[in-house]
């Protein structure tokens, strides 16, 4: 079956995320496809490759990344959401003018119209949340 | 057409179960998850209104969630059913809509 996912939170505000990533984990364990995880509000957070949790922390962005990696998921960010948060890319650093950008690898930023379109394309969208 | 709702809140911190339990039509299912959990102990002020609700939906309990706040599987209210994450996806299959109560 195919699901959509939507993280509303970010890694250190909620638990959201975690919840959201072991459901993800199983989805594709049990033969899934994850259609899109959309990252709304502070769930953003989850994006940025600067995070750096010590050692002996679990590293949620790391997670999130070798998901997309081993499974091609598409992790989507908001960008309304991501420009609020200094979320950036390298298309968003150009636009804005910023001096750099921490876009976490496997991720990209978009607009709404992803969340939109992976409601309509998936048959589940299972939301994570405070 | 039946609904999976999810519930994600302590019943003594907010009210979305007790909505929740209020608005889910009969057959629909529930799953209790992160502090949701504490909504399955047995003998609480919230259990009354979780034993009502079983005659007319599901009831269902995130066992990982449970065991990190010590929630000891003998202390869950009789008929709530205990899933682990497997368990949670199977559940968004059986059912055509997932609602969460955030």
């Amino acid at each position: 079956m195919k699901f959509a996912i939507q993280v509303n939170e970010g890694p250190y505000n909620h638990e959201a995320s975690v919840s959201a990533l072991n459901f993800v984990r199983a989805a594709v364990d049990a033969g899934h496809e994850i259609f899109r995880v959309f990252f709304y509000h502070d769930g953003v957070n989850n994006g940025t490759r600067y995070t750096t949790p010590p050692q002996d922390d679990i590293n949620i962005v790391n997670a999130w990344s070798e998901l997309a990696e081993k499974h091609s998921m598409d992790l989507v960010v908001c960008v309304a959401a991501a420009q609020r948060r200094g979320i950036v890319d390298e298309g968003e650093q150009e636009r804005n003018g910023k001096d750099g950008n921490n876009i976490a690898a496997g991720f990209r930023i978009s607009g709404l119209g992803q969340l939109i379109e992976a409601g309509i394309q998936s048959e589940r969208l299972v939301v994570f949340g405070d | 057409m039946s609904t999976l709702h999810t519930v994600n809140k302590s019943p003594f911190d907010r009210s979305s179960l007790e909505t929740c339990l209020r608005l889910a039509g009969k057959g629909n299912a529930v799953l209790l998850l992160e502090d949701g959990v504490y909504g399955a102990m047995r003998g609480s002020n919230a259990s009354g209104m979780v034993e009502t609700a079983l005659s007319d939906v599901s009831i269902y309990v995130l066992g990982s969630d449970m065991k990190a706040r010590g929630v000891d599987v003998d202390k869950i209210i009789d008929g709530i059913k205990v899933v682990d994450y497997k368990g949670f996806v199977d559940l968004t299959v059986e059912h055509d809509k997932v609602n969460a109560w955030l």
